[in-house]
């Protein structure tokens, strides 16, 4: 409706000051608005950003240390032609996606305890992201940690916090694969007691861990050849 | 208008806020964050917080500028100063306290539609001096945050057994885990939305006229 006014009163050009104000004033208005809105913005960005990076690295640092149990350092590493390289040698793909990257961590005395290799996987309300700390040596995985996660509160989110539930991944072997089964019924290293309430999120942690593991596996045991060499 | 009606006056918009136009209790506004990030009260008092930070901000700059605006672009010219302490919100939080951000996640980033925001632009920050528009904003932000630490607080004492992640009974409790699940915001809000009309109507009755 008050467009339908501007026109006519654009037509009518009326000169007097009090009269509606022209587009021009009106788009200048939004303009001014938008300008000082961006510069508002693109400040707070700046400023704030260091910070946003700061944190993120810090939780996967911290959730690094957390399923390598010792670990006191770590490597980032990504695959170069097949094989894991150190990340910093990987360029970035054509399409300026950032290499995906596991973590080796090392002990105070620089030995190797394994590889920390995050993974997604959809769960019951949405992505399920999380890391995994693998002992490429007795083949199992040592510890687990969800990073991001939707799942129900109070049902899904157990897997978060459940300590029964992590309990399983202090030692899961890896062979011949990982399997969920229901609860006080785990009979062999390879099977994960799944949560009762929360069962489909059980099993998307359970996906994760082997597709994790799958895709992982072949570049680890390559990289741990040529370290012993 | 003289010295002293002006603080009255200030008062005044100041403390409808907090009980008479209740921006949840009795406008039922922004309904969308009062259901959905309820579910503790830590989240609650977060949301309340972040809400009011934008509210006052924009109904400051709203006031000051309502000369300049022209009012065929008011409704657009509001949008972009809410969007932008939003998006200030936004960083802030993600910068200072990572993990409340993650659990509000989209529902910061939907602050800018909650209609009691753009509600008081339209109706008061646009309309009134700046003292007035600071006293309404506040009014109705610590209205909103009050709203929201309640329904938080039910939901998270009856749902998890704690208050601001402290537990509060033994482990002979069990939670209600349908409380800090969607339809527990609902329950809540209706018992509380039952229980102040109550209240009212029993204020009402009472005072008659002066109602």
């Amino acid at each position: 409706m008050s467009e339908t006014r501007i026109e006519e009163q654009t037509l009518a050009a009326q000169p007097a000051p009090e009269a509606e104000p022209s587009s021009a004033r009106l788009i200048a208005t939004l303009g001014l608005a938008g300008f000082f809105s961006g510069l508002i913005l693109v400040g707070v960005y700046l400023f704030t950003l260091p910070m946003i990076q700061a944190h993120r690295a810090q939780a996967l640092e911290r959730a690094i240390y957390l399923v390598l149990p010792g670990s006191t350092t770590y490597q980032a590493l990504a695959l170069k032609d097949g094989q894991l390289a150190p990340a910093e040698e990987v360029p970035a793909a054509k399409s300026g996606e950032e290499p995906r990257r596991i973590f080796a961590g090392y002990d105070d005395s620089g030995k190797l305890l394994g590889f920390a290799i995050p993974a997604e996987e959809p769960g019951f309300q949405d992505i399920i992201g999380g890391i995994l700390g693998y002992d490429p040596i007795q083949k199992i995985i040592i510890g687990f940690e969800v990073l991001d996660s939707k799942e129900t509160p109070g049902l899904g989110d157990k897997i978060m916090k459940d300590a029964a539930f992590q309990n399983n991944f202090k030692a899961l072997a890896v062979d011949p694969q990982i399997v969920a089964v229901k609860k006080g019924e785990k009979r062999s290293p390879n099977e994960v007691e799944a949560i009762t309430g929360a069962t489909i999120s059980s099993k998307a942690v359970v996906r994760l861990l082997q597709k994790a593991i799958e895709e992982w596996r072949p570049a680890i045991d390559a990289y741990e050849k040529t370290l012993n060499q | 208008m003289n010295q002293p009606q002006t603080i009255n006056q200030s008062a005044e918009e100041f403390l409808k806020g907090l009980w008479k136009e209740n921006p949840v209790f009795v406008a039922v506004l922004g309904m969308c964050p009062t259901l959905a990030v309820t579910n503790t009260a830590i989240n609650s008092l977060a949301m309340g917080l972040a809400t009011t930070f934008v509210l006052v901000f924009s109904s400051l700059l709203v006031s000051s500028f309502r000369k300049l605006i022209p009012k065929q672009v008011r409704i657009t010219a509001f949008i972009i100063i809410i969007a932008t302490f939003v998006t200030v919100v936004d960083f802030v939080l993600a910068a200072t306290v990572p993990q409340i951000h993650k659990e509000l996640g989209a529902f910061i980033a939907l602050i800018v539609v909650n209609c009691l925001i753009l509600g008081r632009q339209e109706a008061f920050s646009s309309k009134h001096p700046v003292g007035l528009a600071l006293a309404d904003a506040l009014g109705m932000s610590i209205g909103f945050t009050f709203a929201l630490l309640c329904i938080g607080s039910i939901r998270e004492i009856l749902g998890s057994g704690a208050l601001f992640n402290i537990p509060l009974f033994g482990d002979g409790f069990e939670p209600w885990v349908i409380m800090i699940l969607p339809p527990g915001g609902f329950f809540t809000l209706g018992f509380l939305l039952l229980f102040f009309n109550w209240l009212q109507q029993r204020r009402a009755k009472g005072v008659g006229h002066r109602a």
